[in-house]
């Protein structure tokens, strides 16, 4: 039994974790209905950005927390400018272009990125600074860490604050509307192009803090990070309903939760046959599954067939 | 396609410059650049077979290289020591065209009703399903040999010939890259020549119609399930044929070669030089094939001429090059390099597609 509760609190950080990138994901597709593909890639660079900033403040003499937030702060506005630039430079100019140009325009940005990254950080994993309280409690025989527990909750709250913002503001309004159609919202007196700008700029600030508490929770952190973690997170979103903030903070952590109890039980139920290194495969056969018989997602609407 | 109507002369002019070819650039740049072009070609194989799925049939396919590992593999376990068996190539080929054949029917049935990125997403995730049985199928019963790959491969005999080796043929010496380039070039024709008859075929339309818009093709009366599966089907045929090539020229396989940027690298080849259009796709194969290569030998003398030392490791100059051309010809050319007449018309007239 603590087996199961351990896998369920570690399905729930790392789930956290997930919701929090597909957030930018499916924020950017609901909006302009493309995959980001670079996405995962500003991930990548918050976590190592951070990382840089607290390797440099581990030995101040700040208490580590104090540290961690610089670092993140000074992540936070490297990731929003790089999502800015991103969408100026490789999807507005092809916002009327065939579907499938932005597609290859953000894989691009993806492998310029990713390079860069491995120019300026090289090739190494880069290890976090053991400044954060290894402290934890039990409960019901499993272990949490403090940090994680931070982790789940800072997520909740900036995904409460996300719908809020969403669900409540003028801005949030606007992007509503521009999803919705952004023609209209145009004639309405949406500047559609401003909301674009600010819808990246969100969810490259969450992509930021996802990377810091990715690189926090596994303690490392590299330049080829963003990639499987974009990934899994676009699987999440897609898992969700793609275009549904909701969907993807619940596909995010239920793909937590399918991974970590397919890691720890795939063994006992295959008899041995398939080890924990299936996990991947557990994650995308669900999705499958779920795709097969929703195929617009969990939460995702139906989506109307344009003649 | 017009080029078909050009006179006989001209197709024998070509004929005899793709012959001619690799000893061209043997002599000029040496046989490592010909091994280049034997891949090019293989490229090309798989480009056009994806350009039958997501460039007719407008399937967005994120996991094509699974096919291409499909029939790989399946030449790798039938000639190969690792189980003994030593299967001719005539029979290996045609069998592993039709279990990627198989396997694309596997994709494709539960994916009928998804549609665009849904059906990418699902598209990936088998891809990375096939690439990771292929790694853990080792244990407990070792069937792909795990991460290590199957080396040891039996090279491609014709007639009892082995390519791996130089032919002498009156006074003439064919190295072994020749030999596999003449192979994969006739392939490659056999393959330009069958999407060129399915484009025109009654198939072909249906599967324009399709990509166009899928509810009025069915309105007329399309089988939407079957013309999709046989897409497919028929796109997974194509790479697994290039797959088993691959394994033969290679002697060696291994899960690496079969990731989800091979995937990504061929729909970039389809997507740059033009969906849908045979000669561009073409194009778009040969150069993301050869681009890399050039980048990667002309990075070191480039950068000791222009500051006196090497500032960046070759192979990450060449990827970051590769990402920077990637964005500048979508962003300049959005349908492509080479689009076909009817796609460039729609684009100029402003219809996004």
């Amino acid at each position: 039994m603590d087996t199961f509760i351990q896998q369920i609190i570690n399905g729930l950080v790392l789930g956290s974790i997930y919701a929090l990138v597909a957030l930018g994901y499916t924020m950017v597709y609901g909006i302009l209905g493309l995959i980001n593909f670079a996405h995962g890639e500003v991930v990548m660079i918050g976590a190592l950005t951070a990382l840089t900033v607290i390797k440099l403040l581990a030995s101040s003499g700040l208490p580590g927390i104090v540290v961690v937030l610089i670092g993140l702060l000074a992540a936070i506005p490297v990731c929003m400018a790089l999502g800015f630039t991103i969408e100026r430079i490789a999807y507005r100019p092809l916002r009327n272009a065939p579907r499938l140009a932005p597609l290859i325009t953000a894989i691009g940005v993806s492998i310029v990125l990713q390079q860069l990254a491995m120019i300026f950080w090289g090739r190494n994993y880069h290890a976090f600074p053991p400044i954060l309280p290894t402290s934890g409690r039990d409960i019901g025989g499993a272990h949490i860490t403090d940090v994680q527990i931070v982790i789940v909750l800072l997520a909740v709250a900036i995904m409460a604050g996300l719908m809020l913002l969403v669900n409540r503001t003028r801005l949030g309004r606007a992007m509503r509307a521009t999803a919705e159609n952004p023609q209209i919202a145009g004639l309405m007196g949406v500047n559609i192009n401003v909301i674009i700008s600010a819808t990246f700029l969100i969810g490259s600030a969450l992509a930021a803090v996802a990377g810091v508490m990715v690189s926090a929770n596994y303690s490392i952190a590299h330049y080829h990070m963003g990639f499987i973690l974009g990934l899994k997170a676009f699987t999440a979103a897609v898992l969700g309903g793609i275009g549904n903030l909701p969907g993807a903070m619940l596909g995010g952590v239920l793909l937590g939760l399918i991974e970590s109890l397919g890691a720890g039980y795939i063994g006992d139920l295959t008899g041995g046959f398939l080890g924990s290194h299936y996990q991947d495969v557990f994650a995308f056969f669900v999705l499958i599954l779920v795709l097969v018989f929703r195929p617009s997602g969990l939460m995702g609407e139906k989506l109307a067939e344009r003649a | 396609m017009p080029s078909l109507r050009k006179p006989w002369l001209g197709m024998l002019l070509i004929g005899v410059a793709l012959a001619l070819l690799p000893f061209l650039i043997g002599k000029g740049l040496g046989n490592s650049w010909v091994r280049v072009l034997d891949f090019a070609l293989l490229y090309v194989m798989l480009a056009l077979g994806l350009n039958i799925v997501v460039g007719f049939a407008g399937l967005l396919d994120l996991g094509y290289i699974a096919f291409y590992a499909v029939g790989a593999y399946l030449y790798a376990l039938l000639a190969s020591p690792h189980f003994g068996l030593h299967w001719p190539i005539w029979a290996v080929l045609p069998l592993g065209a039709l279990v990627a054949g198989l396997f694309g029917v596997l994709l494709g049935a539960p994916t009928l009703r998804l549609r665009g990125d849904y059906l990418a997403i699902v598209t990936l995730g088998f891809g990375e399903i096939v690439r990771i049985f292929i790694n853990n199928l080792n244990a407990p019963v070792n069937i792909t040999n795990g991460p290590q790959g199957i080396s040891q491969i039996d090279p491609v005999r014709i007639a009892g010939t082995p390519l791996s080796k130089t032919l002498e043929v009156f006074g003439l010496s064919f190295p072994s890259v020749h030999l596999y380039y003449y192979l994969f070039l006739a392939l490659t024709l056999l393959i330009v020549f069958v999407s060129i008859r399915l484009e025109d075929s009654r198939i072909g339309r249906a599967w324009v119609a399709i990509r166009e818009d899928e509810i009025a093709a069915k309105a007329c009366g399309i089988d939407t399930r079957n013309v999709k599966l046989l897409a497919f089907a028929m796109g997974a045929t194509f790479g697994g044929v290039a797959g088993g090539l691959f394994a033969g020229f290679q002697e060696f396989v291994s899960p690496e070669s079969f990731g989800l940027m091979e995937s990504v690298m061929v729909l970039c080849m389809v997507v740059l030089g033009g969906m849908g259009h045979i000669p561009g796709v073409i194009l778009g194969g040969l150069l993301l094939a050869i681009l890399p290569e050039a980048l990667r030998h002309g990075a070191v003398p480039m950068q000791q001429a222009a500051f006196g030392k090497v500032l960046l490791d070759p192979e990450s100059l060449r990827m970051l090059l590769f990402g920077l051309a990637l964005i500048a010809v979508m962003l300049y050319r959005p349908a492509g390099l080479w689009p076909e007449a009817r796609r460039k018309r729609e684009f100029t007239a402003g219809k996004a597609s």
